[in-house]
């Protein structure tokens, strides 16, 4: 007998015994679906949901050389971005109670726009990002503020009292720091270059490491 | 459907619903491939998620989610199953019956549960594979504890049962 035919032969044995002769409720519960198959089924139903209008908020992780970047966006374009520090789930939660709880993983066009945006500046190769925002986070004075950091050239900084007399309120300072911590859409509308009066770094959400990253990416001056 | 009444004070914040696709989402998608067959289990998963979605807004009560989530899919398995019981008249396939209640193809006890009569079906699967307790089997059903009770029991005896024949006849 050739060690092939008993290796067959061995297999047959194991075959023919009972594979599984755990009880029936253990065996029950023992179902598992395979992440292809599950990949799969998750961007059908994105896919549909889009479709059919019930995706309210599509959102992405994409990564960059900060780390993993959350875009978020509502149909009427990109609503939030997620810096590598913050809390994902956090994040989400607040998306859900301040825009809708209809929220899925997916592919949207403001989404997928962004992500190669990110790409393309990341590698020096853009310095404006040119996709449609949804401010419905930001309102009054802040949004104000963050429209004036908007304005801020590419690779230029300004310091946080030149953006609230940019804003209209001078005097604003405090304000126009508080609007930048809470800037729904970091990197697109670019808090990173609001210094301190000094040319110190200032705080950034993100971490100053990263802001320091993005100043020196940028080549900015100091 | 019977909820029990939320613990904390105020109403509770929605979660997102990516957050309840990945906790039950997988879940899910077993029941409806056991309950409807694989093929036409794909299709009930999505009509379960995309009606979950559509009426998402208006749910009060966040930790029942999950029995919501089994009552819409239970739904959408029955009538994915009067389709297949009208299917072999209306086209003429082989097997169609038998192909529609081919189960889950990772475990061959789901080949026998998928033979169980229709409420042993449901309450065995909601039981062991959705891990629902009595009470919610009961509202996702819409039938009494003790019905969902006997229910599972039958099922479970019938099952065991089948596997025995299955052994005798490898044997």
């Amino acid at each position: 007998m050739t060690s092939q035919s008993k290796a067959s032969e061995r297999l047959l044995l194991m075959t023919n015994l009972d594979p599984d002769s755990r009880p029936i409720e253990e065996r029950l519960r023992d179902a598992t679906i395979d992440p292809d198959l599950w990949r799969e089924m998750t961007a059908e139903l994105a896919r549909r949901a889009d479709a059919q209008e019930l995706l309210d908020v599509a959102f992405e992780r994409h990564d960059s050389p900060l780390g993993r970047i959350l875009v978020a966006a509502t149909r009427e374009g990109v609503v939030c971005v997620g810096l590598p520090l913050d809390d994902e789930e956090a994040l989400l939660e607040d998306l859900a109670r301040r825009v809708s709880a209809r929220i899925l993983r997916a592919p949207r066009a403001a989404v997928t726009a962004a992500r190669g945006q990110l790409d393309e500046y990341f590698e020096r190769r853009r310095t404006d990002f040119d996709v449609p925002l949804d401010w419905r986070l930001t309102r009054g004075f802040r949004r104000q503020v963050l429209e004036a950091t908007a304005a801020i050239p590419y690779g230029e900084t300004a310091s946080y009292a030149q953006v609230a007399a940019n804003a209209g309120s001078p005097r604003a300072v405090r304000a126009a720091g508080t609007a930048l911590a809470t800037n729904p859409l970091p990197i697109l509308v670019p808090c990173h270059r609001v210094l301190r009066s000094g040319g110190a770094m200032g705080n950034y959400r993100g971490g100053a490491e990263a802001k320091a990253q993005l100043i020196a990416l940028e080549g900015g001056k100091r | 459907m019977n909820v029990p009444a939320s613990t904390k004070a105020g109403p509770q914040a929605l979660p997102p619903f990516s957050t309840v696709l990945e906790l039950h989402g997988p879940a899910i998608l077993r029941f409806c491939r056991s309950e409807a067959g694989r093929d036409r289990g794909d299709d009930v998963f999505q009509e379960t998620m995309l009606a979950a979605l559509r009426a998402y807004d208006r749910v009060r009560q966040p930790d029942a989610i999950r029995s919501w989530l089994y009552a819409i899919a239970a739904r959408k398995s029955i009538d994915a199953h009067r389709i297949a019981a009208r299917a072999p008249v209306a086209v003429a396939d082989p097997e169609p019956a038998e192909a529609v209640l081919q189960a889950d193809d990772q475990s061959e006890v789901w080949d026998d549960v998928a033979r169980l009569p229709d409420k042993q079906r449901q309450a065995v699967t909601l039981r062991f594979m959705a891990d629902l307790s009595h009470r919610e089997i009961a509202d996702v059903m819409q039938i009494s504890e003790a019905a969902v009770r006997r229910n599972v029991f039958e099922g479970l005896r019938r099952l065991r049962g089948e596997l025995d024949a299955a052994g005798a006849d490898r044997s």
